[in-house]
């Protein structure tokens, strides 16, 4: 058994959502100049090359990477041999996003009541998601997530006959349809399987997947490869304009399911793909 | 085609631009976004005037981040346009003559472009950072307590933008994809 104590869940949250609102994966970065470089069409080739300029800019000069600094999205992978000290995990994260968000001069977006909507003027709370683990050891994953990416993801209840032609249609038409709403290019994080709940968790999961590793599993690989090709080959382009870069790549994740069922759900994320992780 | 555009951004100004083109605007230009257009629009149904002259304006659909010290704007990206698609007809109507935001609009929005020669601009999404830099003041007009989505005077200098819809309604989110489609062929 090891204690840790909850502050230091407080500071790791601090620190990743100063950090991840500065600062892009190096994945992402790479693939953005890999399809700027393959752009051939040049009114996207431009806004590419503005993006990595924007990248460059928010680095150098201490500006957000995008205004919309997210909804903190915070992972736990928790092992079950610790045992979390000095007060309430939950408060812990959001003192965290509550630091994080003043110390960084990131954006308010978060409103206490669906409805009737009144700011909470410091971000929190925070969307958390636990999971138990083996092991001593506590992983803290943070995902600021924009919402005009959010706001084009979708969830569907496909019938087992529709299997693997239902499931990459219902993909490749969430991403068309979303046209430049959501940013693009845009990483599409898929989640298949499970139930209604869990398959929306698995595409907002497969979001953390780092770009340049292909699926572990290689008929998932494959399909993620086919969709990447079919959904730039649809010429939504950067923001919607025109061009071969709608999305910079497909993630999916999976999970065994009901024999009637066959959940599909899309996460959509933009350009701005940002997660950062620290292990205590 | 690059285009540099000073304001005021009168009607007879932005006449000659068209979808695609890309445009560096400079002057004064006015900040809102979903909770100061409802209010503006609340104001106008009243009978009341709106805080700022609208004539020849551009808004830009924007909620930055905090200003640093020393800085006059945080990271300032544009937010989704067709969220202000219920409102963008009525203000045009009192003169508003420009819209800066991403994302397509509807089509009651395009035809109010189109009847008041108006022109709806696009900005890159997610380039807060890029777009930061081009802006050299910044002041509160009104509704101060709505936090970010305050409305705000800039003054901007060069600011990169791209002819979405142009006053005769040439919807780029239309026309870009088919284009670039055609092309390839
Ligand atoms: S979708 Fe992403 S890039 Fe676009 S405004 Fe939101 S956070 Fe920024």
């Amino acid at each position: 058994m090891r204690n840790i104590f909850v502050n230091k869940i407080t500071d790791a949250v601090a620190s990743l959502a100063r950090e991840t609102n500065y600062y892009l994966g190096e994945d992402v970065c790479k693939r953005i100049s890999q399809c700027r470089e393959a752009e051939d069409w040049p009114p996207a080739k431009d806004i590419l090359a503005k993006i990595e300029e924007n990248i460059k800019t928010a680095g150098e000069d201490g500006i957000p990477l995008c205004q919309d600094s997210g909804l903190a999205c915070v992972f736990l992978e928790i092992g079950q041999d610790v045992h979390l000290i000095g007060g309430s995990i939950e408060d812990a994260v959001n003192e965290g996003v509550r630091k994080g968000y003043a110390e960084g001069y990131l954006r308010n977006s978060v409103v206490s009541d669906p409805l009737r909507r009144s700011n909470t003027n410091d971000n929190t709370p925070a969307a958390i998601t636990y999971d138990i683990v083996p092991g001593e050891r506590v992983k803290v994953i943070f995902a600021p997530k924009g919402f005009g990416a959010e706001n084009m993801s979708r969830i569907a209840m496909l019938a087992p006959f529709e299997g693997e032609q239902g499931v990459k249609d219902f993909v490749a038409t969430t991403v068309f349809e979303a046209g430049g709403n959501p940013c693009p290019p845009v990483v599409v994080g898929v989640g298949i399987g499970g139930t209604f709940d869990k398959v929306t968790l698995l595409a907002k999961k497969a979001l953390l997947q780092p770009l340049d590793l292909p699926n572990m599993d290689p008929y998932y690989a494959e399909m993620e490869e086919e969709l990447l090709k079919r959904i730039n080959g649809a010429g939504t382009g950067p923001q919607g304009f025109g061009g071969k870069t709608t999305a910079l790549a497909v993630k999916i994740l999976t999970a065994p399911t009901h024999i009637a069922g066959l959940p599909v759900a899309v996460n959509l994320n933009c350009h701005v793909a940002r997660h950062g992780e620290i292990v205590l | 085609m690059t285009v540099k555009i000073t304001g005021p951004f009168t009607k007879e100004k932005l006449a000659f631009l068209r979808t695609g083109d890309d445009v560096l605007l400079s002057g004064e230009i006015y900040t809102a976004r979903d909770a100061a257009h409802k209010r503006m629009t609340e104001m106008l149904k009243r009978g009341e005037a709106l805080p700022f002259d609208i004539k020849n304006a551009i808004i830009y659909y924007v909620g930055p981040t905090p200003a640093k010290p020393g800085r006059p704007m945080g990271s300032a990206g544009p937010t989704t346009s067709y969220r202000m698609d219920p409102y963008a007809p009525m203000l045009m109507e009192e003169g508003q003559t420009g819209m800066i935001g991403k994302g397509p609009r509807s089509e009651e929005v395009i035809e109010a472009i189109k009847k008041n020669k108006a022109v709806y601009f696009a900005a890159i999404g997610g380039a807060g950072a890029l777009m930061s830099k081009k802006i050299i003041r910044s002041e509160t007009v009104a509704f101060d307590d709505l936090g970010t989505e305050a409305l705000r005077r800039l003054t901007v200098r060069d600011m990169p933008v791209k002819v979405a819809v142009d006053s005769f309604g040439n919807d780029i989110y239309k026309t870009g994809r088919k284009k670039y489609l055609e092309e390839q062929k």
